[in-house]
């Protein structure tokens, strides 16, 4: 048994008061989870502490929350790992600040608050249905097949039920839109959920409607594109999920359907892959004109958007150079990029060609998470 | 007043599948739940769903397999529409959208499951559950306009018209406080099972017999209330399930010396006897010492080939890693039986009927009975959909065929009364409504287990009692409208004391031992006196016992071996 003190950001809705912190001191075993700590508050201090929970096992998705100003699933944190963070973190701040004294102290208090980018109802519980389900709902997400089902079951490759089965573990929880810092910018973007959503039937080679729901999702400013690439979903989601892959994937299955991609992305990334296994390294000269207008070597057939974005992409270069993060104008000019000493650029090329051979997805369904391969067994 | 044709209670599986089956006949439905449908329990089943899908697997194979496993307590009648029925329904839901693991022909691929003659569990990696149920939902987002949703909105009492027919239900809408009485031709219980009554359970916080004591408190029978399962492998003290999958895939049972003990209790199935009786093997391991000191076995995943578990047990990896710190593909991890699943409930037929005209039950809720004295592994499922689906057709035609009658708003005062006197009570007026559900659930779980007796049944009786005195004056300190979790808690109490009482009156009533009732005192099966189902009926003096004959068709009982 050990001591916490949870720090828990309170709004009762009927007392006409704000938002408000309040500690409650709990007392349980490490190995139990952040939601075992408040319910402990709720069962012996305060019955009208709000939480939505139910499984207590991280298959219901009901306790999404902030704990230390992450997203995730208060059941499935562990409070004793949350009190190392709140330390760590109450360390960080007191460095920060100057105060030496504090800067190794023990027990600072666990902070738990209301999933962000949705409104609160009343003390953690917040208004799923008016962003999370709305936004689902968006996605068209039911399968959309057509004609009349067969007989039997549709018959499809194995490995495509195992790849959608990823996004199929989704709990609808809303971690991942708690966390997603393109939605805090524009509320309006559809957000990782429900693109994970999507993915789970543009992925599934039952639906028939792949090539519509890739074109609205493409063409919806708020859709396909706003995604930044944070990570922060990745991280959230407390069932490997991972909707930022899923967001790439349909972007990919965008690209290969000749769907223009307004930021290049998917042309960047074509680019990023080429360049890398040419050159071993970056050429950033390259980088520019490849993504805006692909030929690499000469013989370039630049477009207005490539000469515009190109254009556009001069100030950003510039600031580049200024903060050290590109080290000289010289960069910019093609060709005079160094190569890689000795052998090694075939070496980069081996691991193309492996990656090619193999073509595998990190999916956890199919792989394990990193480290879990390791001492695999031959068969 | 809302009006719909058909009511459905409850959105887990059974609750989604009746609630489109009955749209699909053209009448309005609405489907009320306390929790966002995603969030039921049904989530929680991980292993897989039964069928006699495979050319070389018969119905009546499937049907035989789930009539053993139910200690032949289970009406043969309901069993056959079950095991003839599943087929249709699996590819009903692969034709939904499922994502039914496939084999190297990507057709339909199966699992092996406790107690079954062949591998005929279809499933989704160890999400079973949670995917059909989300595929469902996807279903009900697709017919919004034929089925409306009512998410997080609690029921607290059904009502009867003069001629005692339910005609309605009382609900409060969870988000504001606001009370209503809706009017219905026909209402579906589906809210799941009672594990909240036992502490530890595998079962979620929301599994609190809600439609078993509403239908007990409006009239109608209970059956079978004795027969609760205690799942053989579940994670001491959080009582967090490990699937059955995972001994589907091949692992072992090991005592703390390192022995394989089902080869004592079930040479030929070893590890996939039926639950009861792996049950009751490892707590006979764990009483005759030959346990860990922290009163558990040990389940050995490592025997099972790395991928495999990554890509058919991934959600056990998860458990294993966050719930126990336990990476189950390296090392085993330590388990004991625990409160899983209520087998009995509220008598039906096999259309869901249950003795009140009007109302139905299916699901968990419900005892039709398939399940009798123990259920098999991924039957649980399967009853879902097949009553769900049944319940929700016949409701519709009932519907349609009746001109319904409005209820009287006096049931509504009754219910606001109720919770307008759960409010005025303050902390001088007697203990916490949490202090008693933990009571229970302790006394339940030390007296009306694995093992049972007369004398610790007699004493779980006398405390269900007393508690049920002390919850008339039990305290919440929420005296708010908005998400008042602490008065919806305090209601539940009420429901799960309900609960209680009738599976110890029942586990009292029969003095044998069948599927998961081992008594002690009476450790043999006695077909001549009991096989019989004990029903219940509500009086002020408590459950009044009456019988019912077991339906058999073609399979006579005969000595049960694994």
């Amino acid at each position: 048994m050990a001591e916490y003190t949870i720090k828990v950001r309170r709004f009762q809705p009927e007392t006409g008061r704000g938002p408000y912190w309040e500690e409650f001191n709990v007392e349980l075993e490490p190995s139990l989870s952040v939601l075992d700590g408040l319910l402990q508050a709720k069962d012996r201090d305060d019955g009208s502490l709000a939480v939505r929970c139910s499984c207590r096992a991280a298959i219901c998705g009901s306790c999404g929350m902030k704990i230390n100003g992450q997203s995730g699933l208060g059941c499935k944190t562990q409070i004793g790992e949350a009190q190392e963070q709140a330390n760590k973190m109450a360390a960080k701040t007191a460095r920060a600040g100057g105060n030496a004294a504090t800067a190794t102290e023990e027990n600072a208090p666990i902070v738990i608050e209301p999933m962000g980018n949705m409104p609160v109802i009343k003390d953690l519980v917040t208004d799923m249905e008016s962003t999370h389900w709305t936004k689902i709902r968006r996605v068209t997400p039911w399968l959309l097949p057509h004609g009349e089902p067969p007989e039997r079951e549709y018959v499809v490759e194995p490995e495509s039920m195992i790849d959608v089965t990823q996004t199929m573990a989704c709990i609808q929880c809303g971690a991942c839109v708690s966390s997603c810092l393109s939605m805090e910018a524009d509320p309006g973007f559809i957000g990782p959920a429900a693109l994970a959503k999507a993915y789970r039937f543009v992925g599934d080679p039952r639906d028939a409607e792949t090539l519509e729901r890739l074109h609205d999702l493409a063409e919806d400013p708020n859709g396909l594109y706003q995604c930044t690439h944070c990570f922060s979903c990745v991280e959230a989601c407390p069932k490997g999920v991972a909707p930022m892959d899923q967001i790439m994937r349909l972007r990919r299955k965008a690209g290969e359907n000749g769907i223009e991609d307004p930021n290049s992305g998917h042309a960047h990334e074509v680019a990023f892959v080429k360049i890398i296994e040419k050159k071993g390294t970056l050429d950033e000269s390259l980088l520019l004109q490849e993504s805006f207008a692909p030929g690499l070597k000469g013989k370039l057939k630049p477009t207005k958007r490539a000469i515009r974005e190109l254009l556009g992409s001069l100030p950003t270069a510039i600031r580049g150079i200024r903060t050290g993060k590109m080290r000289s104008l010289a960069k910019l000019i093609p060709g005079i990029h160094p190569k890689l000493p000795g052998g090694a650029q075939d070496e980069v090329k081996q691991i193309y060609s492996h990656a090619r051979e193999h073509n595998e997805e990190l999916n956890l369904y199919i792989k394990g998470e990193e480290g879990d391969t390791t001492e695999e067994k031959p068969q | 007043m809302p009006t719909h044709d058909v009511l459905v209670i409850g959105a887990g599986l059974a609750g989604q599948r009746a609630a489109l089956a009955a749209a699909e006949q053209g009448v309005s439905v609405g489907i009320i739940s306390k929790v966002h449908p995603v969030r039921s329990h049904s989530n929680a089943a991980q292993g897989g769903i039964n069928a006699a899908l495979n050319p070389d697997d018969t119905w009546e194979s499937h049907a035989f397999d789930t009539v053993k496993g139910s200690d032949y307590l289970g009406d043969q009648d309901a069993i056959e529409i079950m095991a003839k029925e599943a087929p249709e329904e699996i590819l009903h839901m692969e034709h939904l959208g499922v994502t039914f693991h496939r084999n190297e022909e990507g057709r339909l691929g199966t699992r092996a499951f406790g107690g079954a003659s062949a591998a005929r569990t279809y499933y989704v990696a160890d999400i079973t559950g949670q995917a059909i149920m989300h595929v469902l939902y996807e279903q009900l987002m697709k017919h919004s306009d034929r089925v409306a949703r009512y998410e997080e909105w609690f029921c607290s009492a059904l009502a009867l018209d003069e001629n005692g027919e339910c005609c309605g239900v009382v609900t409060r809408n969870i988000a504001d406080g606001s009370m209503e009485l809706f009017q219905a031709k026909a209402v579906i219980l589906a809210c799941g099972g009672n594990g909240q009554v036992w502490k530890p359970t595998t079962n979620a916080l929301i599994c609190t017999g809600d439609g078993i004591a509403m239908a007990y408190r409006a009239g109608a029978k209970l059956m079978d209330m004795e027969m609760i399962q205690y799942h053989p492998t579940t994670l001491a003290g959080k009582g967090f399930l490990i699937t059955e999958g995972a001994r589907g895939e091949g692992a072992h049972l090991l005592n703390a010396k390192g022995e394989r003990f089902m080869e004592r209790y079930a040479p030929n199935k070893m590890e996939l006897a039926s639950r009861d009786v792996v049950s009751r093997a490892e707590q006979t391991e764990i009483n005759e010492g030959r346990g860990f000191p922290d009163g558990t076995v040990a389940l050995d995943i490592t025997v099972v080939p790395k991928k495999r578990v990554h890509e058919a047990l991934r959600e056990i990896v998860l458990v294993g890693r966050d719930f126990a710190g336990v990476d189950i593909t390296r090392e085993p991890i330590r388990i004991k039986p625990g409160n899983h699943y209520t087998m009995g409930g509220v008598k039906t037929d096999v259309n869901g009927r249950t003795d009140i005209p009007g109302l139905y039950a299916a699901g968990e809720t419900a005892c039709v009975s398939v399940h009798g004295g123990n259920r098999l592994g991924a039957n649980s499922l399967l009853d879902t959909l097949i009553f769900g689906r049944r319940s929700g057709v016949d409701a519709a035609q009932r519907a349609k065929r009746i001109e319904g009658s409005r209820p009287s708003k006096k049931v509504l005062e009754d219910e606001q009364r109720m919770i307008d006197e759960i409010m005025r009570r303050d902390d001088s007026s007697g203990r916490r409504v949490s202090e008693i559900k933990r009571e229970l659930g302790e006394t339940m779980d030390k007296k009306v287990a694995v093992f049972r007796d007369e004398e610790g049944i007699t004493e779980a009786l006398e405390t269900v009692r007393r508690l049920k005195e002390e919850a008339k004056t039990a305290y919440i300190d929420d005296h708010g409208s908005v998400f008042n979790q602490d008065l919806i808690a305090a209601i539940e109490l009420g429901y799960m004391l309900d609960n209680a009482e009738c599976t110890c009156v029942s586990a009292l009533e029969r003095k044998e031992s069948r599927g998961a009732q081992y008594r002690t005192d009476y450790p043999e099966r006695n077909d001549e006196e009991w096989l019989k189902h004990i029903n219940l009926t509500r009086t002020d003096d408590g459950p009044e016992i009456s019988y019912s004959e077991v339906t058999i068709t073609r399979w006579e009982p005969q000595e049960r071996k694994y």
